[in-house]
């Protein structure tokens, strides 16, 4: 689209970024401010430079948490990437099923998190819940205050049980932008379903595909309300994750200067995967289809 | 022959369809099932729907006053929430779809990595800064610190359903003789309303699970559902069913809203970019 250059354009971004700058860039700041700072009291501080940064890179724990993070995200990202596209496949087209199973496959997206958190709390019980009583009826010591094991695949359970649908119906508005005109033509040269799926569907799913990786990347890394409810990021430590390790540091031990720093490299490394991401895709779209992309 | 295949290949997939949706809605079939039964019964023998059943839970978040306004407040910053970020967003989505100026594009991606930042990062500055402008506890509060991710997002997809529109519209609409607010409101908008429509499900949807920022804002005059909920445990346990009848009802909002944009969502999700 050919854009008229006009500067007064900026007229009609400036009150939202009026907004955005008084719930975004002013906290920003105030991190910054602390990450460098040793803070006493409200009269009491001295400059510190760097020392938080390094300190948080080199604290065990924080590591840990990072690495338990990550794996848990390209666990979830790896499990809810094909499902969702095979959900997307499976899902009806037109008609009345279309709708019910639309808004069906769409509700745990509108449940609050903790409430999430919760569903599974009393589902995964062992006295109570349909799934742990069902595990422990055929004979699996199912335990997830217990088992770091069982308390790790049920977060991760939950997550693809809460977040499947938002890749499924990310790639079934792509497969509905698909012209009817392609499948006739694959008809006519006989192709198989999986030609039908490699060289029609999957490139056209392409660019919603980014969309939903990138969210739930980002989503996955700031889980907070749904372990924290189900396990309380245990048993032990196992299932703590990063925002929680956070939350922790800056609300229950108000240590502001670390949990500053803290946040930063938290904030940085989810732009800097992102980004990465993101170009990677956009560059591999350039080498596949010469002369620029057909989004 | 191809007949045949053909019959059991729809069956197979239609199976396959029935079984993640028993997947979605068993364990959500439990909270219900759970509602509906006194505590005694859900800690005694386990059962599969309410032997005797029971709307006591549901009686006792209705005519709980520390219990319903919990919603009343979650819905009141939910509401206000749509409309600051609606108001500041349309404006912002039409100048990005429609003109270059100066940083426009660093602007945009600025803008999109505020979605990125956790929530847990803005805890600790928000508590300070609300509490020092004398918002704290207050809906407006909530409503303010989930434009940090709503408005992003707002843009984001309105921009991407008014890019859709010819820009030929705009310009006969100004040939006509419009002035630029009357042509945005009665030409503009009303071609762009099913964009508007999802953005507004999305912006509902983000602020209305949203649970940290909720909670740590508030204390009690404008506590969120979410922290209300917390109450269940007392010192002699978790009140059960109250809980699973209280996440029952934060569901019924969402199914509503879903309802009504059911025709849209589809390409909603693909951000108007299909």
């Amino acid at each position: 689209m050919n854009k008229v250059r006009n500067n007064r354009a900026w007229w009609l971004i400036l009150p939202m970024l009026a907004l955005v700058a008084f719930s975004a860039i002013i906290p920003l700041m105030t991190v910054v401010n602390y990450s460098v700072q040793d803070v006493f009291d409200p009269h009491t501080r001295f400059f510190t430079g760097t020392e938080w940064f390094v300190q948080m890179l080199n604290d065990p724990s924080l590591q840990a948490a990072l690495l338990r993070q990550f794996g848990f995200s390209l666990t979830i990202l790896a499990i809810e990437v094909p499902l969702g596209i095979g959900i997307a496949l499976l899902m009806p087209k037109r008609g009345w099923q279309a709708s019910a199973v639309l808004i069906l496959v769409t509700l745990p997206l509108l449940i609050p998190w903790n409430v999430v958190g919760s569903i599974w709390q009393i589902f995964t019980r062992g006295d109570i819940g349909l799934m742990g009583w069902s595990l422990r009826e055929v004979g699996y010591a199912y335990n997830i205050t217990s088992s770091p094991l069982d308390a790790w695949l049920t977060i991760v359970l939950m997550d693809v049980w809460h977040w499947t649908s938002l890749i499924a119906l990310l790639c079934y508005s792509g497969l509905r932008a698909i012209p009817e005109a392609y499948y006739q033509a694959a008809r006519i040269d006989r192709a198989s379903r999986w030609a039908i799926f490699r060289y029609i569907q999957l490139p056209k799913l392409t660019n919603v595909l980014v969309i939903g990786v990138l969210l739930r990347f980002m989503h996955s890394f700031m889980i907070y309300a749904e372990p924290f409810v189900l396990t309380g990021g245990g048993p032990g430590n196992s299932t703590t994750f990063l925002s929680q390790s956070l939350a922790v540091m800056a609300t229950a031990q108000f240590d502001v200067g670390p949990a500053a720093a803290f946040s930063l490299i938290y904030f940085l490394i989810i732009l800097l995967v992102c980004w990465v991401f993101y170009t990677l895709i956009m560059n591999m779209q350039k080498d596949r289809v010469p002369g620029g992309d057909h989004g | 022959m191809a007949e045949v295949t053909r019959k059991g290949f729809v069956l197979r997939r239609t199976l396959l369809m029935a079984a993640y949706l028993v997947f979605v809605l068993l364990p959500i079939y439990w909270l219900v099932n759970m509602s509906l039964q006194s505590n005694s019964e859900i800690l005694g023998e386990l059962t599969l729907w309410p032997q005797q059943l029971t709307w006591a839970n549901y009686a006792r978040i209705f005519t709980d006053s520390s219990w319903y306004m919990g919603y009343v407040n979650s819905i009141i910053y939910v509401l206000m929430n749509m409309a600051i970020s609606m108001a500041v967003a349309l404006p912002a989505a039409y100048a990005f779809s429609r003109y270059s100026f100066i940083g426009d594009k660093h602007l945009f991606f600025w803008l999109l990595t505020n979605m990125m930042a956790p929530p847990a990062v803005f805890l600790l500055p928000y508590f300070q800064l609300y509490y020092t402008v004398g918002l704290f506890d207050t809906h407006i509060a909530v409503a303010l610190a989930h434009c940090l991710f709503n408005i992003p997002l707002a843009v984001w997809i309105l921009e991407g359903f008014m890019s859709s529109v010819p820009r030929e519209i705009d310009e006969t609409a100004f040939i006509d003789g419009y002035s630029f607010p009357r042509f945005f409101v009665r030409v503009f908008l009303p071609l762009i309303r099913s964009g508007i429509g999802v953005t507004l499900f999305f912006l509902f949807m983000f602020s209305w699970v949203e649970l940290l920022l909720a909670r740590t804002l508030t204390s009690t005059e404008a506590q969120p559902i979410a922290s209300v909920m917390t109450r269940t445990q007392t010192a002699s346990g978790i009140d059960w069913g109250t809980l699973a009848a209280a996440g029952v009802l934060t569901i019924v909002p969402g199914i509503l809203v879903v309802f009504f944009v059911r025709h849209h969502i589809a390409r909603g999700f693909a951000l108007g970019r299909t």
